[in-house]
């Protein structure tokens, strides 16, 4: 068989296919009978909360809204939320919804993941959902922990770390998983953290409109296991000069005063600058859209994941031919070809050579 | 094609024969596989019932000339029908001194073996530990031997074309085919006609290729040391068309007939494995009639994405070998919980771990049976055939759409790349598939809910409810369910009213009866077998009822649910003899369930049973001689 022409690409929207809905929809629609069974103070409730309030205004029709989850606390997330949900198994999550997406273009496909789910069992699928770019939204809650399981290290723990399972200290040297994400080849890698519901919405709202796979690391908080893991970047006087928002097409400026910058560094990286220090135009401006990916990839680790310096928004937004648009466009080119050829089942089946052993002779009349 | 053109000189003697088997073998490089292809088309297009065995290495391409790079490809033809590729070559083409050294010994004393002189150099029969050689000596002196130059002999016949003689020489093995087609009595414009259209692109090798393939055919013709040649009439099949198929193609032709049946578009997700990749290779090139295929990073995935485009409302499969199972098990316990149609199809070969790839065993019954952790029950059916395994995917589905749930079909690698004419079946005659979707609220309060566990009554099956089915939005996984409502329960009564739901669902499945054949009615002792050994068994029970004893046979098509009258038959003789290519798999399950004391014959040297070995221990329980 020759290659088919597919007329790629015609880059849309992430949610040009499903269909949408004049109703006015409201956080509570899409919130379940179920109970929610998080611990108190567990980060997921903010996340839910700012998910269950951002779904209305996709416009969608809820059921065509799906949430495929692994396992872990947050994997129960699609309980929680009054659409199609599948509570799967851990780290498989992004290859259910792998098959979901190829085969129907019509819903809007949504992954919940763990550190441990998505990084450690799964990281495997994650790495090919996003290499192959598939139509899917992948929220990352990244509690640095083990939460289910009663709290050993994960993949992004910090070497060091004490836990259950590390009584001495952690030895493991852990994942970025924006670094990991944009290695992989993802088109879309957003972060944000989880009581910050402006950004976290603003990060959603563009993942869920981005066409192929969107990687959300979710900075979440587990007051069981992991306490005020992520404190030093929501209170107190250095929040300012640790976190770092970005912004599409500004220069990447931050601080209190707006008194840093990111400029780029003697090695050909990126670094943290006093403004004073460098001058306005040393700092670099953020481009999302850029195809090479070298200038998110060093955002992505501007300082070790001690949190000196943590950039949040969107890293990277590009287009790339999805493989469920492709999967889809070859299955349509050789529907039409088989339908002018005339192809059916029975033709299928006889094939080319045949035979015919006629009835027994005595048979015959 | 014409059948009557082939005859030799006056003087030449034609000799009527009932069957034939033919063994090619030669180097992997050597085409042997493409060889004994071309001659299963040739009997088959002539009217021959077949079956065939083709025995090539794990390795792509061994190093040339060693025992280990040998291939071969066995061939059964005869003008009735028969049920295996035979036991032992009536013919041994050998290519090669490694292909002879590895083969002779199958040969029986007084068989024909035709040799390629060419290549038993110094150097190759050191290669293989020839100390003299065989051609000279007189170690091959019970056999009837026709020494052939085929390579000089090929490479003399494409001089014109202007060849390199290395590339000639390439062409040596259609020079064997058009002999061995000469020889009996088979056309010439089938094998000329596909390698035209197989070198469509590259017309020189197609003319070579032809050419070698008349060389050989006139080599047979016009020297005089081939004195006989044989005849061996069309086989009086069952009315219909036929064509020739592999268990492969026909169970990628069934994946295919049953999405049509189903009227529901076809995801296969999978991940490459010896010796099931050919299914998706050949599902791959049916987008045109709704398959999507999917070559997924690893097995998990695989079925992952099947499962996944099942929950939304294709029939997905997933195709792969034992080792891949082990990699889907915690997906198939997923598929089981999900209650969602899945079709597994596993062409199992030798294990444990790599095992042997392109070799056949049937010892991943219990693994279908068990391998999951809980109380996960999945239906099990086997082809016992290449063709069957058509049939048997289209059931395989029929199960797993009617109840919702995953199901495994157990193919192995004799079936997968065996062959065998395949009475066409009219597409009006197949089953009808459909399933439904849930489009409303069920809950039986009149609350407007929607159940998703909520059961059929007759097949205990639940609702197949698809994401976009607007008001039925709900939640599944693998955590356990409130019977009926579906939401996340650990309750205990509820767990175990859940665990004896799913198993009475998988136990209700229906299957036919077991047959049982015993021709003379008579029969005390009964041979059950599955899978590929139905061959085998079949000739076995032949040959003993021909010695003038009774012995009865019933295939088990269905291994989870078991057909209801199982226990009954196997009650009904006063042994029971199942013959296995594992360690006695299905006796213990047959043993456990019904108490029967069923004796089991096993062996796992990666080959099918050999007739004569199973009508032995047969002729053994019928004389009452089997140990107890
Ligand atoms: C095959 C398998 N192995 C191990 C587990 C146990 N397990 C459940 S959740 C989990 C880790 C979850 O961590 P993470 O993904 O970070 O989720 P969190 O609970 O922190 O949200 C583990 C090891 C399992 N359910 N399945
Ligand atoms: S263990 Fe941690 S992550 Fe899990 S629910 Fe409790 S607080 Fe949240
Ligand atoms: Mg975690």
């Amino acid at each position: 068989m020759t290659a088919v022409e597919l007329g790629q690409p015609s880059f849309g929207g992430g949610l040009d296919l499903v269909p949408t809905t004049d109703e006015t929809q409201k956080a509570k629609d899409y919130t379940s009978d179920q109970e929610v069974r998080w611990c108190p103070g567990c980060g997921d409730y903010a996340v839910l909360a700012s998910v269950r309030s951002f779904l209305p205004e996709l416009g969608l029709k809820r059921e065509n809204i799906v949430f495929v989850s692994g396992i872990g606390c947050s994997s129960r997330f699609p309980y929680y939320l009054d659409t199609y949900g599948m509570h799967s198994i851990h780290g498989r999550a992004p290859t259910i919804a792998t098959g979901l997406a190829v085969t129907r273009p019509d819903l809007s496909v949504w992954v919940v993941t763990g550190d441990g789910d998505a990084l450690s069992i799964g990281g495997n699928h994650l790495i090919h959902a996003l290499r192959r770019n598939m139509n899917i939204t992948i929220l990352l809650f990244n509690n640095r922990i083990y939460g289910l399981t009663k709290g050993q290290y994960s993949p992004t723990s910090e070497v060091g770390k004490v836990t259950k399972s590390t009584p001495m200290g952690s030895v493991d040297a852990p994942f970025n998983p924006v670094s990991l994400a944009l290695g992989a080849e993802a088109t879309f890698v957003g972060r944000a953290l989880d009581s910050d519901r402006k950004g976290l919405t603003e990060v959603l709202r563009q993942a869920a409109a981005h066409r192929g796979a969107s990687l959300v690391e979710i900075f979440q908080d587990c007051p069981i296991f992991n306490d005020g893991s992520f404190d030093v970047l929501r209170k107190g006087d250095e929040v300012a000069e640790r976190l770092i928002p970005l912004v599409d097409g500004e220069p990447i400026r931050f601080g209190n005063e707006g008194e840093y910058g990111v400029v780029r560094s003697a090695s050909g990286g990126l670094e943290v600058a006093r403004i004073a220090d460098v001058g306005e135009d040393a700092v670099v401006t953020h481009r999302a859209g850029e195809e090479d990916p070298t200038q998110s990839f060093a955002l992505s680790r501007l300082s070790d994941q001690d949190l000196t310096h943590t950039v949040t928004g969107i890293f990277r937004k590009v287009d790339r031919p999805t493989y469920d648009d492709g999967a889809r466009g070859q299955v349509t080119a050789a529907t039409e070809q088989a339908q002018q050829r005339g192809d059916n089942l029975q033709a299928l089946l006889s094939g080319k050579d045949t035979w015919a052993v006629l009835p027994e002779p005595e048979n015959e009349q | 094609m014409s059948t009557d053109t082939a005859v030799g000189p006056p003087s030449r003697e034609v000799r009527q024969t009932h069957r034939v088997v033919i063994r090619f073998a030669g180097d992997s490089g050597d085409g042997m596989q493409l060889t004994g292809d071309r001659f299963t088309s040739e009997a088959a297009a002539f009217g021959n019932d077949l079956a065939t065995l083709p025995n090539f290495p794990a390795e792509i391409r061994a190093p040339a000339g060693t025992l280990p790079g040998v291939s071969s490809f066995q061939l059964h033809f005869a003008d009735y029908d028969i049920l295996t590729p035979g036991d032992r070559p009536d013919v041994l083409v050998a290519m090669n001194p490694a292909a002879l050294k590895a083969n002779i010994k199958d040969l029986p004393h007084g068989g024909m073996l035709i040799v390629n002189t060419d290549e038993f150099t110094k150097r190759n029969l050191a290669k293989v530990g020839y100390e003299s050689n065989p051609l000279e000596d007189d170690s091959l002196e019970p056999y009837t031997t026709h020494h052939v130059a085929m390579a000089t002999l090929t490479r003399g016949a494409l001089e014109p074309t202007g060849m390199s003689k290395k590339d000639a020489e390439r062409a040596k093995n259609m020079f064997a085919l058009g002999l061995l087609s000469w020889m009996y009595h088979r056309g010439t414009e089938g094998t000329e006609q596909f390698l035209r259209e197989k070198f469509a692109k590259k017309p020189e090798l197609a003319e070579a290729n032809i050419l070698a393939f008349r060389a050989g055919w006139n080599y047979g013709e016009t020297t005089e040391s081939f004195a006989v040649t044989y005849e061996v009439a069309p086989a009086r099949l069952a009315e219909g068309t036929y064509r020739q198929i592999t268990g492969n193609l026909a169970l990628a032709y069934g994946v295919v007939a049953a999405g049509q049946q189903s009227k529901l578009p076809v995801f296969l997700g999978t991940y490459p494995i010896t010796p099931a990749s050919d299914v998706l290779h050949e599902l791959s090139k049916h987008k045109g009639m709704g398959v999507t295929t999917f070559q997924a990073e690893d097995e998990i995935a695989g079925i992952g994405a099947a499962l996944g485009a099942s929950f939304g409302g294709a029939l997905g499969v997933t195709s792969t070998s034992g080792p891949g199972v082990a990699l889907k098990s915690e997906t198939i316990g997923l598929a089981v919980a999900l209650e969602l149609p899945l079709l597994i199809l596993d062409v199992q070969r030798g294990g444990p771990s790599t095992g042997l790839p392109t070799k056949t065993e049937q010892a991943d019954l219990l693994q279908a049976m068990y391998g999951r952790n809980g109380e996960a029950p999945v239906p099990i059916i086997a082809p016992q055939s290449p063709a069957d395994c058509f049939d048997a995917a289209l059931d395989a589905v029929r199960m797993a759409l009617t109840y919702r749930t995953p199901v495994f079909l157990l193919s192995d690698g004799a079936i997968a790349n065996g062959s065998e004419p395949w009475a066409i079946p009219d597409v009006a005659d197949l089953p009808d598939l459909t399933t439904t979707f849930a489009t409303e609220p069920n809950a039986p309060d009149g609350s407007g809910e929607f159940w998703p566990y909520l059961r059929d009554a007759d097949t205990l099956a639940r609702p197949w409810a698809i994401p976009g089915t607007a008001g039925l939005e709900h939640r599944i996984g693998g955590l356990e369910k409130a019977d009926g409502r579906g939401t996340i329960s650990y309750d205990p009564d509820n767990h175990d009213r859940m665990v004896r739901l799913r198993q009475a669902k998988i136990e209700g499945i229906e299957v036919p009866d077991l047959t049982v054949d015993d021709p003379d009615g008579d029969a005390d002792v009964l041979v059950i077998g599955w899978g590929s050994s139905f061959g085998p068994i079949g000739a076995a029970c032949r040959r003993v009822r021909a010695a003038g004893m009774s012995v009865a046979q019933a295939h088990l098509r269905h291994l989870n649910p078991m057909p209801s009258n199982l226990g009954d038959v196997l009650r009904s003789y006063r042994r029971v003899v199942v013959p296995e290519m594992n360690l006695g798999q299905l006796s213990m399950l047959l043993r456990a369930k019904f108490l029967v004391d069923a004796h089991s014959y096993t062996k796992v040297a990666g080959l099918p049973f050999q007739a004569e070995e199973l009508a032995g221990v047969l002729t053994d329980a019928v004389k009452g001689d089997l140990p107890a």
